[in-house]
């Protein structure tokens, strides 16, 4: 079998099947990631992201169809695929009773890198990534960002080509999160491959060149960012109306920003508008008719939208089911 | 790096981790050597008065039977240990690198070793304050400390099959507490199986632990041998073989909870 990786896609998963006991997780997933590119699987809890990277990831075997990861296939070619990804977990996989430096070391040595090359590694890692003063505390001291990136830093170890990231930033504060986006951004900078999962649409969004929308076990759309946005309609205008508020009156004043004619239900008013910069505007539009509010907001599309949008169903993790069945 | 020098050096680097963990949270040693020299004084001081042991002093009688008892359960480390891994998702991490696998569960075994050696450095003398003495052969005596770090080895084993299988490292712990702790009472350690009422006797008869505690105490003060030192090897070897197995094979299979 001759296979030139260089000339393949770096990711090519067909028909991937997988099972806990009667639930499925996966019902046939393709997937095609191009060398160099991110690739966003989006999709809320216990929608099968975490099964499909582990079964690219070779830690979970499929039950059907197969999957090539830099030009291996992940069951027949498991150990040369290991040595040829990195992976950050949703938990921030770090020894807390090791210091972050001996954390990086460590992986460095499980990679038969030597003594020299290991310690120099995770002296560039911690610097990387702005641990190098945490770098001899113990890692248990770490905050909840920190933690996730010497977690990524011990990803990036053996700077493997291919890197998954599963939910690199659930559970982090605002500032921790695009302190990770900026680190990811910076290595998809230099050439890697990104497999990301989330449940954040604005992280997709923002990181990736292509989003496969993944809803129990299937992925229900696949496309640029820009594509999938406007499959769902853009932003959206929310406004509370004051109590005995005209609604008719509101309605009128802001149908000419608005994509469609707003919506108004039990005293919330949305229109979907098309640009960004229509607070003030609406605001104004509102005094003049002289309709009272108590709140106005600017919402961006959310994975919810996506959801109802391409499933007529909300995203809200219901799949408890599939959550256990992974603990079996 | 050849597959061996590999399976070696990775054994090495993650036996290092294990033990560094025992250094930064020293509560751990309390388990293994607080906990244990007070089961001795207890027993010793305690029951000892209360318990007949024709032809043998009770500490004589004791001290080899918690000598197994406490080595056994130093593998528990390894169960919460590998439970944590998994329940931390380290074992993601370990399982997407290309080191060479088992090597998760050897390096702790080894750092088991460890360990229970330290269990003896802190319970023997223990035990001679309080009276005990070795009467044998040097070379019996030696024997003797090779087969507890036999079993202790072994039962690792059984306690890393704990580890990867338990929901929770809370689990893993009243898994092994559970199971293996009544099965030690049950045997020769702390009391004649002669005292123990009949039906008792048979199950006591019958358990490996009693196999293994006349070993130790034949090889220690020379009570009669009959075939149980090679009985408590054997035991030895079919536990490392069968929980050996199913530990790897558990690993390979195992993903974060």
């Amino acid at each position: 079998m001759t296979v030139d990786p260089a000339i393949e896609a770096a990711i090519e998963a067909t028909g991937l099947r997988k099972s806990y006991g009667d639930v499925e997780a996966l019902r046939g997933v393709d997937l095609n990631v191009a060398t160099g590119t991110v690739f966003g699987l989006l999709g809320p809890n216990g929608a099968g992201k975490t099964t499909a990277v582990r079964i690219l990831t070779t830690l979970l075997r499929p039950d059907g169809g197969s999957a090539r990861v830099a030009g291996y296939d992940v069951v027949r070619d498991d150990a040369r695929v290991r040595e040829r990804i990195g992976l950050a977990g949703q938990s921030a996989a770090v020894d807390e009773n090791l210091t972050g430096f001996e954390n990086l070391y460590m992986v460095g040595r499980l990679y038969h890198l030597g003594r020299q090359a290991s310690r120099e590694r995770a002296r560039d890692l911690l610097e990387q990534f702005e641990l190098s003063d945490a770098g001899d505390r113990l890692a248990r001291t770490y905050s909840g960002g920190m933690r996730r990136r010497l977690d990524l830093g011990a990803a990036l170890v053996a700077q493997p080509p291919i890197l998954f990231l599963d939910e690199p930033t659930t559970g982090l504060d605002p500032r921790s999160r695009l302190g990770l986006w900026e680190a990811i951004e910076t290595l998809v900078g230099r050439g890697t491959t990104v497999l990301l999962t989330t449940q954040y649409l604005d992280e997709a969004d923002r990181l990736a060149h292509r989003i496969a929308v993944i809803d129990q076990g299937l992925v229900i759309a696949e496309g640029t960012p820009d594509e999938l946005k406007a499959q769902v309609g853009g932003d959206r205008l929310e406004i509370r109306l004051c109590e005995g508020a005209d609604r008719e009156a509101a309605v009128a004043a802001l149908a000419p920003l608005a994509r469609e004619r707003p919506q108004v239900d039990d005293g919330l008013l949305r229109a979907p508008v098309a640009e960004r910069r229509v607070i003030a505007e609406a605001v104004r539009r509102l005094d003049d008719a002289g309709v009272a509010i108590d709140d106005i907001a600017l919402h961006g599309p959310t994975l919810d939208d996506v959801f109802l949008q391409l499933t007529g169903h909300a995203a809200e993790p219901q799949d408890e089911e599939v959550a256990e069945a992974v603990k079996v | 790096m050849s597959v061996i020098a590999g399976a070696v050096s990775d054994t090495l680097v993650l036996s290092r981790r294990s033990i560094r963990r025992i250094q930064r949270q020293p509560d751990l040693l309390v388990g293994f050597t607080v906990q244990p020299v007070m089961f001795v004084l207890l027993f010793v001081y305690v029951f000892g008065g209360a318990i007949e042991t024709p032809g043998l002093d009770y500490v004589d009688f004791l001290m080899p039977g918690i000598l197994v008892q406490s080595i056994v359960f130093g593998g528990f480390v390894t169960a919460l240990g590998l439970a944590e891994d998994i329940k931390k998702g380290l074992i993601d991490r370990f399982r997407s690198l290309p080191m060479w696998g088992p090597a998760v569960v050897s390096g702790r075994i080894l750092a088991d070793v460890g360990t229970n050696i330290i269990q003896l450095v802190v319970m023997v003398p223990v035990g001679i304050a309080a009276g005990f003495r070795f009467d044998n052969g040097l070379a019996q005596i030696v024997a003797g400390f090779a087969l507890l770090l036999l079993l202790g080895y072994a039962f690792s084993w059984v306690f890393a099959f704990i580890g990867l299988t338990a929901s929770s490292p809370e689990a893993s712990n009243a898994f092994g507490f559970t199971i293996l702790f009544p099965l030690t009472f049950i045997s020769s350690a702390f009391v004649p199986v002669e005292s123990m009422p009949g039906w008792l006797q048979a199950f006591a008869e019958i358990n490996p632990f009693t196999t293994m505690v006349d070993a130790a105490r034949s090889l220690f003060i020379g009570t009669p041998a009959h075939n149980d030192v090679w009985g408590a090897v054997v035991w030895a070897l079919v536990i490392i073989g069968v929980f050996g197995s199913l530990s790897v094979w558990r690993y390979r299979r195992t993903v974060s909870r």
